[in-house]
């Protein structure tokens, strides 16, 4: 069995740690690096029986993801003082708002960028605060300047000069352009607060940003660990709200995101088991691509399946903008090469 | 991948797998006398792959990969397979390695003391290691050197001696021909041959040391020791870690502990003599 199999059947808990030869471990701690789960399959694996050396590396994982989650929500405070005067409220995003909520996934889990939600009439003015309290432009060029402002979802990525942290202001969850245009305003209204101080996307809308992010944006790069993510959010939220997929259900199809939201759920049920209500347990013969997509990567850690992987690469395109813009983009990208 | 090889240096396992046979084939050439354990799966993985299909014979590139990359790092021709091996296994420990405190520094050990001697590179301090690993001391690495948290010891990481330019023939003079490597003429950094550490070093990896001395070298120039306070150690030192930053609150404790514990000096020599005598004179004062 491949390597990235074997992970995600340690995630699921289908397979006994105990049972892996050291060369498929190899394997393991290779890909689970490469996806980004390492920390969360030391996380997971806590407590059960394990060859001497990987207790010892798990052990260093599951420590320097504390550090690095005290770390990331030390930034988010920051970004709090930056933006307080000017009395800007944010919603955090991602890894950050999991660790803010004291989340399932967010233990053992990566935290990279900053990734924060602004009402898209107070982008400006973040932006010059943010600018004032250190954060500085990653250096680009004009056309991705102009492209990011006109298009995206969010501004050019800023970085702080002094902690060397990025942050990626949104001022919606899928770009401008995107063929699905879920509703900033509903996302930043219906914000719940947290015990640490946080605002955070409330649980149906934290589900779609998840499916969003990982189906819709992007070519599926890292989609193991987002799907990881949906699987945990899922998992508590249920455990908190036995109506929790039937809000999920409507909150997705008044985003326009009910096609990405159904396939999340079918996927982390293939691959980490996740229990779906009769309504959702459906099959689906396109989630086989999605599902192959997951596994493009060979016992190295490299990508593999190349076609696959460039036909969703193509595929993010295509969601991202539509075609006449599409081919613009892509002409001037190319001339600068 | 189609060639691949295991090495143990210090506490990391590295998996190296290659596209060509002739990096691994040099490497367990290197690498022949270190412990191998089979049944202990690998830390850290280095790739050395062709990143054009074609690349594989055509004009053979490698490119180094791995648990950890640097983005739009360029290829290495297959003559420098060695070289792309050895910042490959460098890359996954600055970047991965989470146990320790890793220092940018070269150490040497001697009744169970650590010199540490960090720099930029041409500073000497590899040459000087060497050097040191020639003339009574224990070499415990010319690249890295790991900080334990807990206590404060140092440990060594003996991966084969990068020997660059001028140092090639000064130790080539002084060992068995038969612990250096190929030659390897003209690459990014100059000509570079490695070196193997004695095998009492290599037997020795795992033995810790407390550290009794920092020592920032500079090659050229006239003879000078100059003291170094606590605060410009530690801000030295901060630079020279790759991974200070991600260790957090545990990194800052043993880099506080590590400065205050022991003595720093700026070291200017003009040749390998005086550095070696320096090097002495300041571990005697130090231990007494």
């Amino acid at each position: 069995m491949s390597a990235i199999r074997t992970l995600v059947d340690l995630l699921a808990g289908r397979r006994d740690a105990a049972s892996l030869s050291p060369r498929e471990w190899d394997g393991v701690i290779s890909v689970a690096r490469a996806e980004a789960l390492l920390g969360t399959l030391a996380v997971r694996l806590d407590g059960t029986v394990l060859p001497a050396p990987v207790a010892a590396l798990f052990g260093d994982q599951r420590v320097a993801a504390e550090v690095a989650q005290r770390q990331a929500l030390w930034e988010a405070e920051m970004a709090i003082r930056a933006l307080a005067s000017e009395r800007i409220e944010f919603v955090l995003l991602k890894g950050t708002a999991y660790a803010a909520a004291g989340l399932s996934c967010a233990r053992g889990r990566q935290i990279g960028d900053l990734d924060i939600l602004v009402p898209a009439h107070d982008i400006g003015r973040a932006e010059n605060e943010l600018l004032e309290a250190g954060w500085e432009w990653v250096k680009s060029d004009p056309y991705d300047d102009a492209y990011y402002r006109e298009h995206m979802h969010e501004l050019p990525p800023l970085i702080h000069s002094g902690r060397d942290r990025m942050i990626d202001v949104h001022h919606t969850i899928l770009p401008r352009t995107h063929r699905k245009t879920p509703d900033p305003l509903a996302l930043v209204a219906d914000a719940v607060p947290t015990a640490s101080g946080f605002a955070v996307l409330c649980p149906v809308d934290m589900a779609c940003h998840c499916a969003a992010h990982m189906l819709a944006d992007g070519d599926l790069q890292g989609g193991l660990r987002n799907l990881w993510d949906f699987h945990c959010l899922a998992a508590d939220f249920v455990a908190v709200d036995a109506g929790f997929w039937g809000r999920l259900d409507a909150r997705a199809a008044k985003h326009g995101l009910r096609v990405e939201v159904r396939r999340a759920a079918r996927l982390a049920r293939d691959l980490y088991g996740t229990t779906l209500p009769s309504g959702w347990d459906a099959h689906d013969p396109g989630d086989r691509w999605y599902r192959r997509r997951l596994f493009a990567r060979d016992d190295w850690g490299g990508a593999s399946d190349f076609v696959l992987q460039q036909a969703f690469y193509i595929r993010s395109h295509w969601l991202r903008m539509p075609p006449a813009m599409l081919a613009r983009h892509l002409w001037t990208k190319w001339r600068r090469r | 991948m189609r060639h691949s090889t295991r090495i143990a240096v210090g506490p990391v396992q590295f998996r190296i797998g290659s596209d060509w046979a002739r990096p691994i084939a040099a490497l367990n050439r290197l690498y022949a006398g270190y412990p191998q354990d089979p049944e202990r799966p690998a830390d850290a993985t280095v790739r050395l792959f062709a990143a054009r299909p074609w690349r594989r014979r055509l004009r053979p590139s490698v490119q180094i990969g791995g648990d950890f990359t640097v983005p739009d790092a360029l290829p290495l021709p297959l003559s420098m397979g060695l070289l792309a091996a050895e910042m490959g296994m460098n890359l996954q420990v600055a970047l991965g390695w989470r146990r320790h405190l890793l220092l940018h520094a070269s150490a040497v050990e001697r009744g169970g003391r650590a010199v540490l001697l960090s720099g930029v590179s041409g500073s000497g301090k590899s040459t000087l290691a060497a050097l040191l690993g020639e003339a009574g001391w224990r070499l415990m690495g010319d690249e890295f050197t790991l900080i334990a948290p807990g206590n404060g010891d140092a440990l060594a990481f003996p991966r084969a001696v990068s020997l660059k330019n001028e140092a090639i023939a000064e130790m080539a003079a002084r060992v068995d021909p038969a612990r250096l490597g190929p030659l390897l003429a003209g690459t990014p950094k100059g000509d570079i041959r490695h070196l193997i550490p004695r095998p009492d070093a290599i037997a020795a990896m795992h033995e810790p040391a407390r550290p009794a001395l920092i020592l920032f070298p500079r090659f050229g120039g006239k003879a000078a020791v100059e003291s170094m306070g606590e605060g410009e150690a530690f801000v030295r030192l901060t630079e020279a870690s790759t991974n200070y930053t991600a260790l957090g609150e545990a990194g800052f404790a043993a880099l506080t502990r590590l400065v205050r514990e022991t003595p720093a000096f700026a070291l200017s020599y003009p040749d390998s003599a005086t550095g070696l005598a320096l090097v002495e004179q300041l571990f005697a004062e130090a231990i007494r």
